[in-house]
């Protein structure tokens, strides 16, 4: 077993900005499970009526699940515009180390763009307006 | 030197041969989930209100329900294959290893089912 394969083997590379991007793809990834998680638990408190519902809503309008549901919303604008960049290469699109470096910046000059309009529209109309 | 024969040494610890299914459905799975999730987010954020009657009555409208079970259904699909990558990746120990991907089995399993039961609930709600 110890003469196998091992992956990845992040050490040994010099640091460049485009592999932050490639472990916050992961990062986001589980942060967006567990956001897939709450979604459930409060898809499942609209179901069980408007007692539960309103239960549900003002946990979730309490400051640390405001704060959660922040960091959600950024991990889903950051894994959705770098997941098109990751099916752009998929599709053999913007390998050359210049392309991949300009796309690194455009997905994080996009992400915070539209991080900031879920939250003009999430603020807007308050997360527990229950 | 090892006195085992080539062929036992690779025997059991080659590809089992899902490797690429497992690579296109994730693809699959993301490609249809960009716009659904586009969708949702949109929708959840642009409510006038979100009160139990509005969200209830959103949930139910058309074919909302059954866009929504299928993103339940891709997106704990999806969740499930990403986990298990990154389960592969940084937990070397198989008893750990194993402990996690059950857990993340499990849980996926759950939330899928009772994500579709939950939206049936609501969209069938007063017709059942």
């Amino acid at each position: 077993m110890a003469e196998r394969p091992l992956s990845p083997h992040v050490t040994v590379y010099k640091w460049a900005y485009t592999m932050t991007l490639s472990i916050l793809h992961r990062i986001s990834g589980i942060a967006l499970f567990g956001a897939l998680i709450v979604m459930i638990v409060w898809l499942m408190a609209v179901a069980r009526g408007p007692l539960s519902y309103a239960e549900a809503m003002s946990t979730l309008a309490s400051a640390p699940f405001k704060c959660l549901i922040a960091i959600a919303l950024l991990a889903l604008c950051y894994h959705f515009f770098n997941g098109l960049r990751h099916l752009a290469w998929d599709i053999g699109l913007g390998f050359e180390r210049a392309q991949a470096r300009r796309s690194a910046v455009i997905v994080v000059i996009v992400t915070l763009l539209a991080f900031a309009i879920c939250i003009y529209y999430l603020a807007r109309s308050g997360v527990g307006a229950a | 030197m090892s006195l085992r024969s080539p062929l036992s040494r690779v025997l059991n610890h080659g590809a089992a041969h899902d490797g690429v299914s497992h690579w296109w459905i994730q693809r699959v799975s993301a490609v249809a989930l960009a716009p659904l999730c586009l969708w949702l987010t949109a929708s959840l954020l642009l409510l006038p209100t979100r009160n139990h009657a509005v969200v209830a009555h959103w949930i139910g409208l058309g074919l909302h329900p059954v866009l929504l079970v299928l993103m339940t259904l891709l997106a704990t699909w999806h969740a499930w294959l990403g986990l298990q990558v990154v389960i592969e990746d940084y937990v070397p120990q198989s008893g750990p290893r194993i402990a996690l991907q059950l857990l993340s089995t499990f849980t996926n399993a759950l939330l899928a089912t009772t994500g579709v039961y939950a939206v049936l609930r609501i969209a069938l709600h007063g017709v059942a």
